[in-house]
């Protein structure tokens, strides 16, 4: 007997006493999209491609994104300009296939491909959620401020001579016998 | 066969090898970057330290670099040892130490045997805190890109380039930690075969420029088993596909053609495929006016050749496939087919013919020419005709070293040590000519003189082996021709080579009388090559009609008693000379021309139509030695092209299955052709081999710019390869082996893989079917042919000249190939040159008629001789006597003139 009121009737009395005590405390949903949530910079939406610390573009299309994209959703093709530095032709994302699982963030040698707070991608057309470079291409940074790939890779580019990066010793004089 | 034991597990393995090269052979991973499987072991980078025990009680043992152990009897080595990979992981880590930090900017990211090693050595995180050695790169031409800093200094490319390839403007330079390999300042490399440095080296030092122009990762491209169209040597390759567009070609192994490497030609001389010239769909022509003709016209123009009322004539080609060939021949009859070459070359390739079903002859494959110890080359320039088979008598030189290495007890894989011991002894290899060859380096003897004269010091040395062959012409080079029959009757295998380019039936007769004396001496078959120009040369021979002549058909479209024709990817301009040919085809009823690329042929046709070109269909070929190969469709094409026999064929559209099944059935000698079809049984589960590799990537945003929804894969109902990722891949099973990769080989090294042993057959391969059977066996010698004589002062004797970059009609329509022609010419030598008032370059009419050529004086070449190099059918070949004259003209004919031309004797004043 004792059991069985204790079972059915108290368990239902504390649940009414723990509903009661929440009328009291600040609501954790807000008004969206009155309100706009607080997004953790971490936050894995709408992928941005990102420029150097100089304003260059800083993808060099070397494709590790779209290999390791599990849907496939990337497609890119290299191309060159004049003093060797390598960018994307043309860099499509299908977002309707991606599953902003962020390995192409994971993989991007150069931080030019970042996965940003912003998930308001919803489009009443599915056609309309594929982006090409236009779209992608921010003016900043983003999240990685101080990276260029060109500072640190051996290839020489405009203003930047062999020699010239991270860590590297003038180009050698092959005609000299010194040491 | 000795027994090895590695890390405790044993294994048989040929003692004669290397514990690197037999550790290989048995599938173990074990690093390395010098030794390569062709050039032998030089130990140079240290990779491939491993642990040697003494005896099965040394439990301490040494470190030995396996490359340079050979695997003797009772070896007991380890891989896995602690101290072996610390050693193996720290060479790397010094290897890596100026590593330039640019794997995704450079083309070899994804198929690089460094980062293959380095990942299999365990290295990852460079410690070193000094400066990285920076290089400056140099400008090597149109085909490759140099970017020294990210060079590991194992002395592959020199190896390759200079002492494999017998280039000249590579080398090392500098020195300790400053070493840099180049040339010795910028410029175009003249080496035929500069494009395998690409896969030579082991990392991205020397990369593909023209792929670089449209460049994807190895992943992403959608390959098949393919073979080169370029020459009649038919190399085994890969091409690749993205986008809708053919982007390279790497080489396929294949252990009886071309092993691991390829001609810049084949290398190089893809793009027209991707070209805006290509014909796309069926067209009408009246007068200047083309005009797109409807599906339904079209059935009807169709059927009207397939109803054959009325005579057609049908021009095969050599450049077309068996397939097409044979359907053109089912649709117009035995009788109304020809091959569609030209009749001096379909008089010397049924000759050839005639010689490839003889029994005392053999075709040797590129494999066994390099076994050849003594060689004599007949009116043939190998390196510009069929370039492979010039780096394979390359190799055969040298079989002298490697007999006095073996005197001395010295392993053939000690790389450096034989060549040491040898210095410049080779085995003999004579060159009859008209001009240098760019063989000559490596010559015994060359003979230079005018093209009968070679017929007659052929038939000299014919004469010296045997009195059976008829009376010597006496010639000046007699003594040269005993000294060359001696060398032949000494040798254990000689080798002749002659062919059908040289334009002189008299040299493959005096080949054979040669071959012939010689197989009286001899037990076995004599090695006798005959080459032929293009791919399909001796597949569209052996369907055509011997006594169907390309003038005879065009005399009958001239006088009308043809009236419709029907010409198959095939210019006959360049196979007759130009009145004739125009004579023939402005008055016909209809004339139907099928071509992948508009040509002046095309432009006199009622009807084009569209063919595919060799990436866009299945289709098989015959090469010199009449091997019958397949070659894999490897990207669909997005017009309306269809493969020529598609058009033609009269019955319903089969499958190519069907028509190569068909071919073997019903054409002769054609027999053993359907053995090249893989069966799909022998495929796990009976599924498809994929073209696309198993990281394709980007599939679902390729195409998503004109469709987000995604089209259904495509089905390739014909072959067994799929179009998508769909189906088992080949791993060790290379039937159609389509990409070469295996786990923890990404770069081409993983060939090793699919091999039975190094240097051995692929697994499951497929090396080709030889269709010519040897019945006939004849014993009579050839007589010699009139002598040569003496021409008029001013008047030049034609001699033939080719060139590998421009030769070729199809490649000579890709963007790489073009930067590398130059204009036709005309070479003569410096003393008829003054006594015509000529300089190197002039602009020349010859025989006054106004046909325009460059001057090219030529050192070595005989006087009054003219070789005559024809461009891209710049000069008519077939408007040309045996004679020529010359003057000079004013007018200048093109701006290229002969600058970048690549001969081993061009003439500069004062030198």
């Amino acid at each position: 007997m004792f059991t069985l009121i204790k079972d059915s009737l108290l368990t239902q009395v504390r649940t009414l006493w723990l509903v009661f005590k929440k009328l009291f405390t600040k609501a954790d949903t807000v008004e969206y999209p009155d309100v706009q949530p607080y997004m953790f910079p971490r936050w894995r939406g709408r992928i941005i491609l990102s420029r150097d610390p100089d304003g260059e573009e800083r993808c060099v299309a070397c494709n590790l994104c779209a290999v390791v994209c599990p849907v496939d959703c990337i497609a890119l093709q290299k191309a060159e300009k004049d003093d060797g530095r390598w960018y994307p032709e043309f860099f499509r994302i299908n977002f309707s296939r991606c599953v902003m699982c962020g390995f192409c963030e994971e993989a991007c040698p150069t931080n030019a491909i970042q996965l940003t707070p912003d998930f308001e991608m919803a489009e009443y057309v599915r056609q309309d959620m594929v982006w090409e470079k236009e779209n992608l291409l921010i003016n900043g940074t983003g999240k990685y401020h101080d990276y260029n790939f060109y500072r640190v890779s051996g290839m020489q580019i405009d203003g930047k001579d062999k020699g010239e990066a991270l860590n590297e010793a003038a180009p050698v004089d092959v005609r000299s016998l010194l040491p | 066969m000795a027994k090895i034991v590695v890390d405790g597990v044993e294994f048989e393995v040929n003692p004669d090898n290397n514990l690197l090269q037999e550790c290989l052979s048995q599938g173990l991973d074990l690093p390395y970057f010098c030794w390569h499987p062709c050039m032998g072991s030089v130990g140079a980078c240290r990779q491939c330290a491993v642990k040697q025990y003494k005896d099965a009680d040394d439990k301490v043992g040494m470190l030995v670099m396996s490359c340079m152990t050979p695997a003797a009897d009772g070896s007991i080595i380890s891989i896995e040892d602690e101290q072996a990979k610390d050693m193996r992981e720290r060479v790397i880590e010094s290897l890596m130490i100026s590593h330039p930090h640019d794997c995704p900017v450079c083309e070899e990211g994804g198929e690089c045997h460094l980062q293959d090693m380095t990942l299999m050595s365990g290295h990852n995180y460079r410690r070193y805190d000094k400066k990285k050695v920076t290089h400056r790169n140099q400008y090597l031409g149109p085909f490759i890109n140099h970017e020294m800093n990210r060079c590991i200094t194992c002395y592959r490319c020199v190896r390759f380039y200079g002492d494999y390839a017998g280039g000249t403007d590579l080398a090392a330079q500098a020195s300790h930690h400053h070493t840099y390999f180049g040339r010795h300042e910028d410029g175009v490399l003249e080496s035929e075969f500069s494009g395998n440095l690409v896969e030579v080296c082991p990392t991205g030092v020397f990369t593909d420029q023209a792929f670089s122009q449209h460049y994807s990762r190895k992943w992403d491209l959608q390959t098949a088993p393919s073979v080169c169209t370029g020459c009649s040597v038919g190399c085994n390759t890969i091409p690749g596909e993205r986008y809708r567009q053919l982007r390279r070609i790497t080489n396929r192994y294949n252990s009886d053609i071309n092993g691991y490497f390829i001609c810049d030609r084949g290398r190089f001389g893809y793009d027209y495929v991707n070209s805006d010239a290509r014909l796309t769909e069926p067209s009408q022509q009246f007068d200047a006016e083309v005009v797109p003709i409807a599906e339904q016209e079209l059935q009807s123009v169709l059927e009207e050749f397939h109803s054959g009322e009325g005579g057609t004539i049908g021009i095969g080609s050599p450049r077309a496939s068996n397939e097409s060939n044979f359907a053109l021949r089912c649709l117009v009859g035995d009788e109304n087919f020809y091959s569609g070459l030209s009749d001096r070359s379909q008089e010397a390739t049924q000759l050839v013919l005639k010689l490839a079903r003889d029994k005392v002859f053999h075709s040797p494959s590129v494999r066994e020419i390099e076994k050849a110890d003594a060689v004599v080359i007949l009116g043939e320039d190998v390196t510009n005709v069929a370039p492979r088979i010039a780096l394979a008598l390359r190799q055969s030189v040298r079989n002298k070293a490697k007999e006095l290495a073996a005197g001395c007890h010295i392993p053939q894989w000690q790389d450096a040590a034989v060549r040491e011991l040898a210095q410049h002894d080779r085995s003999p290899l004579a060159i009859l000519s008209s001009y240098a060859t760019r063989l000559d380096d490596v010559a015994s003897d060359c003979v230079v003189d005018v093209p009968a004269a070679l017929v007659d010091t052929g038939f000299a040395i014919a004469a010296s082996l045997s009195d059976l062959s008829g009376a010597p012409a006496t010639t000046e080079h007699n003594a040269v021709a005993e000294r060359i029959a001696a060398q032949l009757s000494a040798a254990k295998r000689p080798l002749i080579i002659a062919g059908t380019t040289a334009g002189q039936t008299g040299l493959i007769k005096a080949a054979a009388n040669i071959a012939r004396a010689l197989s009286a001496r001899s037990e076995a078959a004599i090695d006798l090559c005959l080459l032929v120009p293009e791919v399909n040369t001796l597949g569209v021979s052996m369907l055509a009609n011997n006594d169907n002549k390309l003038s005879e058909a065009l005399s009958k479209l001239a006088s009308g008693a043809a009236r419709r024709a029907i010409v198959l990817e095939n210019d006959l301009y360049r196979r007759a000379d130009s009145e004739t040919v125009t004579a023939a085809l402005s008055g016909l009823e209809k004339l139907l021309v099928i071509d992948q690329l508009p040509t002046a042929t095309t432009s006199q046709a009622d009807i084009v139509l569209p063919s595919t070109a060799f990436s866009e269909h299945e289709a098989t070929y015959v090469n010199y030695e009449g091997r019958g190969q397949l070659s894999f469709q490897v990207h669909r094409n997005h017009n309306r092209a269809l493969p020529a026999w598609r058009w033609l064929n009269d019955s319903e559209p089969g499958d190519v299955e069907a028509m190569i099944n068909r071919c073997a059935e019903e054409a002769q000698g054609f027999d053993k052709l359907d053995d090249l079809l893989p069966d799909i049984k022998q495929f796990v589960a009976g599924m498809k081999v994929p073209r696309q590799s198993h990281r394709y990537s980007g599939r679902t945003a390729m195409r998503s710019q004109v469709n987000v929804h995604e089209p259904k894969q495509p089905v390739d109902s014909q072959s067994v390869m799929s179009f998508s990722m769909e189906g088992i891949p080949s791993a060790s099973n290379a039937t159609v082996l389509g990409s070469v990769w295996a786990p923890g080989w990404n770069s081409n090294q993983a060939i090793s893989k699919f091999q039975n042993e190094i240097n051995g057959e692929l697994k499951q391969g497929h090396t080709g079917s030889l269709l010519i059977e040897r019945t006939e066996s004849v014993s009579s010698f050839y007589t010699p042919e009139a002598a040569a004589q003496e021409s008029a002062k001013g008047v030049l004797q034609v001699a033939p000249a080719y060139q590998i970059f421009g030769s070729d009609e199809l490649s000579a329509r890709s963007h790489a190939i073009q930067q590398r022609m130059t204009d036709a010419y005309v070479g003569i030598s410096p003393e008829d040159a003054d006594s015509l008032g000529l300089k190197q370059g002039d602009s020349v009419s010859l025989d006054g008629n106004g046909t325009l050529a460059t001057l090219c004086i030529r050192s070595r070449i005989r006087t009054g001789t003219a070789a005559v190099y024809c461009g891209d059918n710049q000069i008519n070949p077939h408007s040309l006597g045996a004679t020529l004259t010359l003057s000079k003209s004013e007018t200048i004919s093109d701006d290229r003139g002969i600058s970048g031309l690549i001969v081993s004797d061009l003439y500069e004043e004062g030198y």
